[in-house]
């Protein structure tokens, strides 16, 4: 993708998402604006079921929203098929879930290498062995995720999702897990990795400490962002 | 529980599993059951009751009185031989004396007129008349409303006697039929003391009542009385019902076996979902005989609502099907029993209690730790306990539902054994593919990671695949090859007349009489009379022997027949043909049943009385025969030139169609002492039986391949969730759909191949097994049948797979992650 520089944000506009339950149609996300820039990092706060998870979702383009839209540098997720938005994430995103999200049937090695191959990308295997010595977890290339403690699963999950050197990347209470020692030095990981690539780091938590270290929060409640604006905040 | 469960969509799949399995268990037997039961009646037409006891003695009479308290149908027969004059020449006939109510199962049918249009009839003949076989009034040349004298008595000729369900008897001995009515009998003055009179006593009435009448007077039967049942009273069609029988009881075994293997499969996902509860449940307190308690009662809960449909869908399907056969072929079945009503509720519990609760059990394992940690997964312990006890109660049942204990230990070690084998060499393949995987693209990676990420779980699911296949593959190949070697058996064009009593001098004329007449070039076999002495030096008796067949082969009269060569459709078995210069050596080739039956072997010397000569012979070979081909076949047979000098009666056996009957009358002209009968009416009995089991079978075949792919179905749907979960995350990771697809591509085509190639091994070794153990004929491996499987395997796993998992496809990933992990 050749976008100039203006063209790199990520930005929603009056995004907004419906589920229809047996009690009734029921508003996850009401009217939601916001830009994010290239190279900042920006937590969004809430409380849980406050939305932040289906507003990643949506971000991501793993789900469509009910009305409004997503914008990646220019292109509106809407007007993408399903394939089109996974060859975007594939190129342009990475994810860091609560729960790791690794696939249990394949090694440490293998689960890095997994975005990689599927962005097509050369030597993915020695990419994928750097970054998770990187990560620390040099000696466990082959081990199974059942076999590696909560904290080198996450962080294998955080190997795999730099793999791909992604612009922008999402992160679901990635401590959500961890004991708070583990989580801080996860943190500390996702920080260092996120600035040695310059990537656009999107956080949902529910802790507002840790949403201190980005450089911009936002807080969502029952689906509206509470402070339009709050995004420029810092500045 | 129940309801959450349900509420939850977890429990309809197991539900629906073991709807199909007792749906088709039920249909399977009420239908079975029905047919079984029709045959029953069919065979028993063909002895004219359910239960004939037999005697030489008049006082077998007895019985009737003893019987009359079950209030059965009952009726009675005298058959002796005597001699009849008309117009003046004497004649010998067989005479059947006969009760009101004769015949209880299966009708008489009667003619006006020699060979003449016929039709059934329910009556017997009046006082003072006869009904006589066409041939007697040809020999004595009468014709109905002529007089015969029988003993001191006069009787008008009433009707031509075409067909007598109970005839039976040694073909090649048979007088022709003179039939009255018993009333008659004292005054013809013939049965005398000392007279050779077989009394029978026909009973009919409900299976089981008269089962245990049969069983009751079993102990009490007095010397030279004899029970005859359906089973033993016709061994023309003993076969054929035996056969029926084990087909129909293959078909309901296996179905209910693969139903087993779908209820396990989908058991064991319902399970691995049902961790998570059991761990909360556990952190909240519960002990694990909670646990234990509250999933043994849901389960015996939808055991019996599952059970109540499935048993409801059996009984309309099989409504349906009997509809669909009565159309087809059936005149009308017995109504169904409840019998299999019992059966499929037996079936429904037994089988998800049994199959469901190895894994379930495994849940109050489940450390209240995974809460905390959902990769603390316990891996599902399996209850070798429990499954023996399954193992036991399906054995029971299917003996019960079956009744042949040596089938249904046969095929459920059979199937143990395969599904051993299958599951060690679909744990070898998969070790082996896990090698395979650093070698290849992402996809296929995945695929093959997939595979052998789980080996437990791979198993079950290649032997399940396999299963499913391995039955289809044998219902497809074997059972038409088993079917077509049946009814090969008895072709249309099979012999429906022997013409026995043919002369040595007339031989040459009894051939050339049908080749005038477009009969095809007949073969004619000599038969000459001898009765066994000795085997082996010692006297040859019946004392020394348990069975009544034993016994009753000592005493009768022997058939010796001479041949230069084997008759084409025997089999030698064991010693070796004549040669040429053998020819004159008193040597003997017998037949195996009689073999067995006698306890002779190669090599023994039996003496036989030839027309008052002892001729020592020696059993130079033994040989198979197919009884049930109507061919012309000889228990003992000997060289040419031992057996040239003594009197001899040719016989043949021949085809002939409606018009070629017609004229029969000219060649009992031409050589007046030559017998014709004819057996196209009983050939058609026996046809008709064939044809309805074959439909039967292929009916309850249809039933096995729907619980094989009940089978099949079960296990896509086993790890559905985690194939879900795993789909979403390389979705988020960027992967395209036609990478996903790559991937489930190369995972189920790879199943299928591996179950494929093992089903096709397994359904050819299991089909020769079958083959040469059970059904009796030649069958050879056939690697068309490992191919056959290997791509109908890759093919229907593969589409069957990509089907089953293209929710997973649509689902947005977001919600699959948001739910978590598997």
């Amino acid at each position: 993708m050749a976008e100039s520089a203006s063209n790199i944000y990520v930005e929603a506009r009056r995004l907004g998402k419906q589920v229809s339950t047996r009690e009734g149609v029921l508003t996850l996300l009401d009217d939601i604006n916001f830009r994010i820039d290239a190279g900042t990092s920006i937590a969004i706060l809430g409380a849980s079921g406050s939305g932040k998870t289906t507003l990643l979702g949506l971000l991501a383009g793993l789900d469509l929203p009910s009305s409004g839209e997503v914008i990646i540098d220019g292109q509106n997720l809407n007007e993408l098929d399903e394939d089109g938005r996974a060859q975007l994430r594939a190129s342009l995103v990475g994810f860091v879930f609560q729960n790791f999200q690794l696939l249990y049937g394949l090694t440490a090695l293998e689960n890095v290498m997994l975005p990689l191959e599927l962005a097509q990308a050369t030597h993915p295997r020695n990419t994928a062995a750097a970054l998770l010595d990187r990560v620390g977890l040099g000696e466990r290339l082959h081990h199974y995720p059942n076999q590696l403690s909560g904290g080198e699963q996450q962080r294998c999950a955080i190997a795999r999702a730099f793999a791909t050197q992604p612009r922008y990347l999402f992160a679901d209470e990635p401590t959500g897990n961890l004991d708070s020692e583990t989580g801080k030095r996860i943190i500390e990981l996702l920080f260092e990795l996120n600035s040695e690539q310059g990537t656009t780091l999107i956080m949902a938590t529910h802790d507002t400490q840790l949403s201190q270290l980005c450089q911009q929060r936002m807080r969502l409640d029952a689906g509206r962002l509470l402070k339009p604006g709050a995004s420029r905040q810092h500045d | 529980m129940l309801w959450r469960d349900w509420r939850g969509g977890e429990l309809s799949i197991l539900a629906a599993g073991l709807i199909i399995a007792v749906t088709s268990i039920t249909a399977v037997g009420f239908f079975t059951d029905r047919i079984e039961r029709g045959l029953q009646q069919q065979s028993a037409e063909l002895m004219g009751a359910d239960l004939v006891i037999t005697s030489g003695m008049p006082d077998v009479a007895d019985y009737i009185e003893d019987t009359r308290a079950h209030k059965f149908q009952v009726a009675m027969t005298l058959q002796f031989r005597s001699v009849v004059l008309g117009n003046e020449r004497p004649h010998l006939v067989e005479v059947k004396a006969v009760t009101e109510g004769y015949p209880l199962q299966g009708v008489l049918r009667v003619s006006d007129t020699p060979f003449g249009a016929d039709a059934a009839t329910t009556g017997i003949p009046a006082s003072g008349e006869v009904w006589v076989e066409s041939r007697l009034l040809q020999m004595l040349g009468l014709a109905v409303g002529d007089e015969i004298r029988l003993g001191a008595s006069q009787f008008h000729i009433r009707k031509v006697l075409r067909y007598e369900p109970d005839r039976g008897g040694d073909m090649f001995s048979i007088a022709p039929r003179v039939m009255m009515n018993q009333t008659d009998l004292d005054a013809t003055e013939l049965i005398g003391t000392g007279a050779l009179v077989n009394y029978r006593v026909l009973i009919s009435g409900p299976r089981s009542a008269i089962e245990a009448y049969r069983r009751a007077i079993g102990d009490r039967l007095r010397p030279g009385e004899q029970v005859l049942t359906v089973e033993e009273g016709r061994p023309e069609l003993n076969a054929a019902l035996e056969k029926a029988q084990q087909f129909l009881g293959l078909a309901a075994l296996i179905s209910v076996l693969l139903a087993g293997v779908a209820v396990a499969t989908v058991a064991y996902r319902f399970t691995s979902r049902h961790l998570d509860t059991s761990a909360m449940l556990r952190c909240l307190g519960a002990s694990q005989r909670t646990i234990i308690r509250l999933f043994t009662l849901e389960m015996l809960w939808l055991s019996l609502l599952a059970s109540s449909v499935g048993c409801l869908l059996g009984l309309l399907t099989q409504f349906a099907i009997t509809e669909l056969l009565d159309q087809l072929v059936l005149a009308q079945l017995p109504p169904p029993s409840f019998k299999p009503l019992l059966l499929g509720y037996m079936t429904g519990i037994v089988m998800l209690t049994g199959f469901a609760m190895p894994p379930l059990l495994s849940l109050k394992q489940v450390p209240p730790l995974r809460v905390l940690r959902k990769d603390r997964a316990t891996s599902p312990v399996h209850g070798r306990v429990v499954y023996l006890a399954v193992m036991i109660c399906m054995t029971a049942l299917l003996y019960w539902q079956i009744g042949d204990f040596a089938l249904v230990t046969t095929v459920i070690g059979g199937i143990l054994i395969t599904l051993l084998l299958l599951a060690l060499a679909a744990y070898a393949l998969i070790r082996f593919l896990n090698r395979l995987r650093g070698r290849v693209g992402v996809a296929w990676r995945y695929g093959l990671a997939n595979i052998s990420r789980r080996p437990a779980s791979s198993v079950i699911q290649v032997v399940a695949f396999g299963l499913g296949i391995m039955v289809m593959l044998l219902l497809s190949t074997v059972r038409s090859d088993l079917l077509n070697d049946w009814q090969r058996s008895l072709p249309e064009d099979a012999p429906n007349h022997f013409i026995i009593n043919v002369q040595p001098d007339q031989v040459e004329g009894v051939r050339n009489y049908f080749k005038e007449r477009g009969v095809a070039d007949i073969q004619l076999y000599p038969m000459v009379r001898a009765r066994l002495l000795e085997i082996n030096g010692k006297p040859a008796r019946t004392s020394d022997y348990e069975s009544e067949r034993a016994k009753h082969m000592i005493t009768r009269e022997f058939n010796l027949s001479w041949a230069e060569k084997m008759q084409v459709d025997n089999t030698l078995v064991a010693g070796s043909w004549w040669r040429r210069n053998d020819f004159g050596t008193p040597l003997l080739s017998m037949e195996t049943g009689l073999a067995e039956t006698l306890h002779l072997r190669l090599n023994d010397i039996l003496g036989f009385d030839v027309n008052g000569t002892v001729i020592h012979f020696r059993i130079s070979n033994l040989r198979h025969v197919d009884w049930d081909t109507f061919h012309i076949n000889f228990f003992a047979v000997a060289p040419p030139g031992v057996l040239e000098g003594q009197p001899a009666n040719w016989v043949t056996s021949v085809y002939l169609d409606a018009g070629q009957r017609q004229q029969l009358g000219e060649l009992v002209s031409l050589f007046p002492n030559v017998t014709v009968i004819d057996v196209a009416t009983i050939m058609q009995r026996v046809r008709d039986i064939m044809d309805r089991v074959a439909l039967a079978v292929e009916f309850v075949f249809l039933f096995t391949i729907l619980a094989g792919l009940a089978v099949l179905y079960a296990a896509i749907q086993a790890n559905q969730d985690e194939r879900r979960f795993e789909t979403a995350v390389l979705r988020t990771l960027g992967a395209r759909k036609k990478t996903l697809l790559l991937g489930l591509f190369a995972e189920f085509s790879t199943l299928g191949a591996l179950s494929g190639l093992l089903a096709g091994v397994s359904a050819t070794t299991l089909a020769w097994v079958l083959a040469e153990t059970l059904f009796k004929f030649d069958y050879h491996f056939d690697i068309s049948v490992v191919l056959t499987g290997v791509i109908s395997g890759t093919l229907i796993v593969l589409v069957a797979g990509l089907l089953g998992t293209r929710s997973v496809l649509t689902h947005p990933p977001v919600e699959t992650l948001r739910e978590g992990t598997a």
